[in-house]
């Protein structure tokens, strides 16, 4: 991608060639973009893009994926952000050309570790998620070839001949009717979470794949393809960042996403300016009032497990409690999954809440995501969990002591990144860490 | 003819590896064609030495490195490895971590003493014709599906020299797949899942994928004379219980008077497949016809080792390596007739160096020895032994492959317009 120093008319292809660069309304982002754009427009879109990522991160936390509140918030979202999802009636060139031009400068901003990777495939694949599950059929075939798989359907004679098979084959065909249902066939080898554990029919080296069963392929291979991309970008990142025109931009993108750090003084850019001023009229005071700095001047102590699990639950516009008591099961259920727990260990926890032994679920959850068998201690308190997980993952080392009497948090060591900056903070009150994490919320209207 | 002696290998081998091994054929099988450069040359092998010293990647340039290597070696043991990056007689000399697993055929191993729960005619090492049927079985069952499901073209299956049999699939595909998809392949063969603390290793459900379908297809045809006469899985009290134990409680009442008042494991197994289909007993939805297909695949069904498998570089014995505690050769089974291999008549490597010291005294070959080069000697000399037909059989794997690769060749240019 070339960026110009001075602003260049956007290039006006007749309709047909427009058509050809963009054939459908979403895409694998196999190509970077070729064109020149100005700053102002990489400014923008990135900025749009960001703001759909957060939301769909956001609906995913407040709502189950696929069902009809999700997927029409995430409509309307994409729709106000001028993002390509459907076809319409009218021109969809400019939409798409948009979408494809955004994720590549994110990409930029969010290849650089490990952490902004996996939260930019994550957000990326459930915008694709949604925008296959509104793909009408006959666009699928087209928009299948387009890829780089090799997905083909078959013709009504072979599905007939293989009736038989592939229904007793597919769990995702029972109770569906035949008729109705597509089915492609592709290498064994690109559906392999269906054929290890056989549901799928296989014959001559080819699966056949209903539909159903055809995004959980899709999401994968985008997975993976994404996260080389990823990688591959992250070396070449160097030559970018030495662009002085970009790089405050794409180090304030990435620090959206994990929240500022607040315990350097860094420039975080031109936009952070105004958002200091907002946050010092909204939250400094409240901040200060629970160090012991203002009003009262009575340093609060944290919540321990009990108070916070029987006492003051949360309602609308809170965002403290405990998330084994205070979450709905399904939503909770779904945050494990994004955190790659294992399903037998999510199973073990779901039950534990049901048996309201919320404790017991928080260390048992802690065992998972620290693997350890065993914990080794009686958790009562949010803090202890921090003190704990710090121990481990230090290796025993200094533990930060930030137990019962919280300070204001010390500037770190210049290696560590924001990410700590905000774990230091989950040792104070809990009310109060959810109030911070609101400042996201705050900004991103 | 004489009994293989453990202690004559050093004498016996170093005439094997002179005038028997079949170095052409297994030069052109890991040679491929020599279509893709080093190919051969970036193999591992791995000897096993006397007094058990193990030495590791090994790597020849050539065919004739290979059998100068071998005759000096005198290896007890012959595994094959994969094809890596570089040479694997030179890895040390590579920067660290560009010394890379990048090919392999992929590998089964199915060995006999993962059986031991159910068969009761021997154990651990031992085999007899009574349980060899559990080999033809498995044979029968992967093969079908590697070729069916998988399309896997080129399959040859190997006599392991003692309790089991080996398969290499040597399609040039399958030899590029990842160690994940290769786990895959096996997760999808496997049925039996459980170990000694497990009673019931099979579950199943009425509706049934083609695979496992299939499978116990295989199984009945062999299921009567097998289980039901040669093992006799219901002969007495001892033994029927270990099948109760595989089925709900409800019937096990009912399944035992029967079993009493009857007089062979045929006829309670018949008496065990009406008992769990009565509509009666049906009410308990645990029970049904797959309980049935269930102790047939328990008892019948092939177990595969997913270690061996899964990983590109594990290192397999080679098909025509000696099995130092039995001197049998490791001998590529006939397929076609699969039914009829008998472990105990595959030659031991004292047989056959006996059989060349009967075809060497005869007057007509001592002429020839004069006239011919040694390897062209080599040639017929095997031909005259018992190993002959073995090397028919991989000789005629061979031509399936050139086959194959030929019509890969001629495809590519004609895409290319290369005439």
């Amino acid at each position: 991608m070339q960026f110009s120093g001075r602003i260049r008319k956007k290039l006006r292809l007749a309709g047909d060639q427009r058509n050809a660069c963009y054939p459908h309304s979403l895409q694998f982002y196999l190509q970077p973009p070729s064109e020149n754009i100005s700053l102002i427009e990489f400014e923008n879109l990135a900025v749009d893009r960001l703001k759909l990522l957060k939301t769909i991160e956001n609906l995913g936390v407040s709502y189950v994926k696929g069902t009809e509140q999700y997927q029409s918030k995430l409509e309307a979202e994409i729709r106000k952000l001028k993002f390509s999802y459907r076809e319409n009636l009218e021109d969809e060139y400019e939409p798409r050309r948009r979408d494809h031009i955004s994720h590549f400068i994110l990409r930029l901003a969010y290849c650089q570790s490990e952490d902004l990777r996996r939260w930019f495939i994550q957000q990326e694949m459930d915008l694709l998620r949604f925008r296959f599950s509104i793909l009408p059929k006959d666009k699928v075939q087209n928009f299948l070839k387009d890829s780089h798989l090799h997905f083909e359907a078959i013709s009504d004679e072979e599905k007939t001949l293989r009736e038989q098979d592939i229904m007793a084959s597919s769990p995702s065909l029972s109770g569906v009717k035949w008729e109705s249902e597509s089915v492609y066939k592709i290498p064994f080898a690109d559906a392999l979470d269906l054929f290890r554990g056989r549901k799928v029919y296989l014959e001559d080296g080819l699966a056949y794949v209903p539909l159903k069963d055809i995004v959980a392929i899709i999401l994968n291979e985008f997975r993976a393809t994404l996260s080389k991309a990823l990688a591959l970008t992250a070396r070449s990142l160097p030559a970018v960042q030495s662009d002085e025109r970009l790089q405050p931009l794409l180090n304030h993108l990435s620090h959206s996403y994990t929240g500022q750090d607040y315990s350097t003084q860094k420039n975080p850019g031109k936009i952070s300016l105004d958002q200091i001023d907002s946050f010092d009229k909204g939250y400094s005071y409240n901040i200060r009032h629970s160090f012991g700095k203002e009003g009262k001047r009575t340093d609060y102590t944290p919540f321990s497990c009990m108070k916070i699990i029987l006492t003051n639950p949360p309602s609308q516009g809170d965002y403290h409690g405990c998330p084994f008591r205070h979450s709905d099961t399904d939503l909770l259920k779904q945050k494990m999954q994004s955190y790659k727990i294992p399903a037998s260990g999510i199973n073990q926890i779901l039950d534990l809440v049901k048996g309201t032994h919320y404790q017991v679920a928080c260390q048992k959850y802690f065992e998972m995501t620290h693997n350890v068998d065993d914990c080794g201690f009686s958790l009562n308190h949010p803090n202890q969990f921090f003190v704990e997980s710090q121990r481990i993952l230090t290796g025993g080392k200094d533990i930060k002591k930030e137990s019962s009497q919280p300070e204001t948090p010390q500037p770190k060591p210049s290696v560590q990144k924001s990410r700590d900056a905000s774990a230091a903070l989950a040792s104070l009150n809990s009310s109060l860490e959810m109030e911070l994490e609101g400042l996201e919320e705050y900004f991103s209207t | 003819m004489e009994a293989f002696d453990p202690a004559e290998l050093p004498e016996l081998l170093k005439l094997y590896y002179r005038r028997l091994f079949p170095y052409a054929p297994y030069y052109r099988w890991l040679n491929y064609g020599g279509v893709t450069k080093n190919y051969f040359q970036h193999r591992e092998f791995s000897f096993t030495l006397k007094d058990d010293i193990y030495i590791r990647y090994q790597s020849f340039s050539n065919q004739s490195e290979l059998e100068k290597e071998m005759q000096k070696m005198n290896p007890y043991k012959i595994d094959i490895g994969a094809v890596y990056s570089h040479r694997p007689s030179q890895h040390s000399t590579v920067k660290l971590g560009a010394f890379q697993a990048q090919e392999k055929e992929l590998v089964f191993d199915i060995d006999m003493t993962d059986y031991d729960d159910v068969r009761r005619c021997c154990s651990s090492a031992d085999i007899c014709s009574k349980c060899w049927t559990l080999m033809t079985m498995a044979i029968r069952i992967i093969d079908r599906a590697l070729k069916e499901d998988f399309g896997f073209k080129h399959r040859l299956w190997v006599y392991s020299g003692r309790r089991g049999v080996h398969c290499w699939v040597c399609d040039e595909s399958v030899r590029k797949l990842s160690s994940a998809v290769r786990s895959g392949i096996v997760e999808y063969l496997s049925l039996v899942k459980g170990g000694q603390d497990v009673k019931k290793k099979v579950h199943l459900s009425e509706k049934l994928h083609p695979f496992v379908r299939k499978s116990i297809n295989i199984i009945r045809k062999y299921f009567e004379d097998y289980a039901l006469i040669g093992q006799d899985i219901l002969e007495n009290k001892e033994n029927w219980d270990k099948i109760l134990a595989l089925v709900p409680e409800t019937i096990h009442d009912e399944l035992q008077r029967g079993f009493q008042r009857l007089h062979s494991s045929s006829q309670r197994w018949e008496y065990l497949r009406k008992v769990i289909s009565t509509p009666q007993n049906m009410k308990n939805d645990k029970c049904g016809p797959w309980l049935e297909w269930e102790i047939m695949v328990q008892y019948c069904f092939p177990r595969l080792d997913i270690n061996v498998s899964k990983g590109i570089n594990h290192l397999l014995k080679s098909p025509f390596s000696v099995h130092p505690k039995t001197g049998r050769i490791s001998v590529p089974i006939d397929f076609q007739k699969v039914d009829q291999f008998n472990p105990f008549t595959v030659p031991t490597i004292s047989a056959i160096c006996q059989e060349l010291d009967v075809v060497s005294t005869n007057d007509k070959d001592k002429q020839e020895h004069e006239a011919e080069s040694e390897s062209k000697h080599r040639v017929r000399d095997y031909k005259k032994t018992s190993l002959a037909p073995y090397v028919k059989v991989f000789e005629q794997f061979l031509e399936n492959l050139d086959k194959s690769r030929k019509g890969e060749l001629l495809k590519k240019s004609d895409l290319q317009k290369d005439f």
